[in-house]
């Protein structure tokens, strides 16, 4: 229950940090992705299921806040947070470098289905101007901003473990 | 298997119907998007006083770094503002008499401004939309306040955008830049009609995309784009921006050019509404 209680709190955190502090954390005009960051790491450590949730769970409150579609960055998120989740199968606690390259990739994945589905589909095809404004940036941004967050969230994850440990 | 039988369920199956029910969303937010309103109402009541709250804590924090700015980069400003000071006052004087010739030249053609003086509200930027690609943002008044979907949004004298979605306690707009938008306007001088659309590719540039203009049309690098009155949504008069780079399309039946708002949407910080919605174009001619 707690667990699950915690994961709520890191969403809603993660999008209102992100949707808000845009003044003053963006750089060159890009923001980092917290929740693509939230999606993967939680995925690597919890495996496939937490990921899809997690994924869903994040992406409808982004959907329901800014899209004008319902249930398509859930259905991203989502994705991701599952296939990410195969990756669990070679989690070592102490690896910090393996999740952020993971992150990285992810973070590709949802700029490119994003452009796909909101851009592509509305005959914009200049992909390489938006792969240099907005993808590397941003995959850049996300990826500095996740050496800090992983390893936050692997400690939460890490007193979770051990409350839970604990209480069975 | 430390946790209980939740563990037993299969992802696969979970994946699934979690797919299942993101595509049926899909399609009952294509196919009744009205319907959804009051959920998305909710959520953003609930969430807007968070996003305020960040928003002034991280107000005080910047406001404090700004403060640090140390004394030397002060001077080094100071210095290179007095001689910039020098270069504008003759420039001024320049464009005075530029003022006075375009006044009489103005009186002459009564092209004045028509900025009728409508009701506006003031509101604060509190959020931008959680990702890269568009120029949607938030601000902190909403139905409580009066405001409707489809007002016009102003800053200083510039048209910003347009209420798309108006909720309780906030709303969320369209700024004209922003890849989505269009905009019908017209050019002040010679009442040509042209449309702007917000394109990605500019925003950097901090241009618009003005296209449709017509072939004939006797528009000239500078001239003032306002928004036009067959616009259904768009008020009358706003300006948008100055025209440049006007080019022939390779249809040789319109012309294409580039527009520099006269906001600035880098730093958009506060907002003015303009609290009444143009009427609708039933009744009118032309």
């Amino acid at each position: 229950m707690i667990r699950i209680l915690v994961y709520l709190i890191e969403i809603i955190v993660c999008f209102v940090l992100q949707s808000s502090m845009f003044h003053y954390i963006s750089l060159v005009n890009v923001m980092p992705n917290l929740l693509i960051i939230l999606v993967v790491s939680h995925a690597y450590m919890r495996g496939r299921m937490t990921g899809l949730l997690m994924g869903f769970f994040s992406g409808l409150l982004v959907d329901i806040f800014y899209g004008n579609i319902i249930g398509l960055y859930a259905l991203i998120f989502m994705l991701i947070g599952y296939v990410m989740g195969y990756v669990n199968k070679v989690y070592s606690p102490d690896d910090y470098t393996f999740p952020i390259f993971m992150v990285a990739i992810s973070s590709f994945l949802y700029d490119f289905f994003y452009y796909v589905f909101e851009f592509l589909l509305r005959g914009r095809l200049n992909f390489v101007y938006y792969l240099r404004r907005i993808m590397l940036p941003e995959i850049l941004y996300t990826v500095l901003v996740s050496v800090f967050l992983y390893k936050l969230l692997h400690m939460i994850n890490k007193k979770l473990d051990q409350k839970s440990d604990k209480g069975a | 298997m430390r946790r209980r039988t939740k563990l037993n369920i299969n992802p696969k199956h979970v994946l699934i119907v979690c797919v299942l029910l993101c595509i049926l969303l899909i399609a009952v937010s294509f196919r009744f998007g009205d319907k959804l309103l009051p959920v998305r109402n909710a959520v953003s009541t609930v969430i807007t006083p968070m996003q305020k709250g960040i928003n002034v804590v991280g107000t005080l924090i910047s406001d404090q770094l700004d403060n640090f700015r140390s004394v030397n980069e002060l001077l080094e400003e100071n210095a290179k503002l007095k001689e910039k000071v020098d270069i504008l006052t003759y420039q001024n004087k320049l464009l005075l008499q530029d003022k006075y010739e375009l006044d009489g030249l103005r009186e002459l053609f009564e092209l004045d401004k028509k900025y009728i003086d409508y009701p506006k509200v003031a509101a604060r930027v509190i959020s931008k939309d959680s990702n890269n690609w568009y120029s949607v943002f938030t601000i902190d008044k909403g139905t409580k306040d009066g405001l409707e979907k489809n007002m016009n949004v102003i800053a200083g004298n510039g048209l910003v955008g347009i209420i798309v979605e108006a909720n309780y306690n906030n709303s969320i707009v369209r700024s004209i830049i922003d890849d989505k938008s269009f905009v019908t306007g017209m050019f002040l001088k010679t009442s040509d009609i042209c449309y702007v659309k917000g394109d990605l590719e500019l925003m950097d540039e901090n241009k618009i995309r003005v296209e449709l203009i017509g072939k004939d049309a006797q528009v000239y690098d500078g001239y003032e784009v306002v928004t036009s009155h067959i616009s259904p949504n768009y008020h009358q008069g706003i300006l948008i921006g100055y025209i440049s780079d006007i080019k022939l399309d390779p249809s040789n039946m319109t012309k294409t050019a580039y527009l520099t708002p006269v906001v600035d949407f880098e730093r958009l910080e506060e907002v003015l509404i303009i609290t009444e919605l143009k009427e609708p174009l039933d009744g009118q001619e032309d």
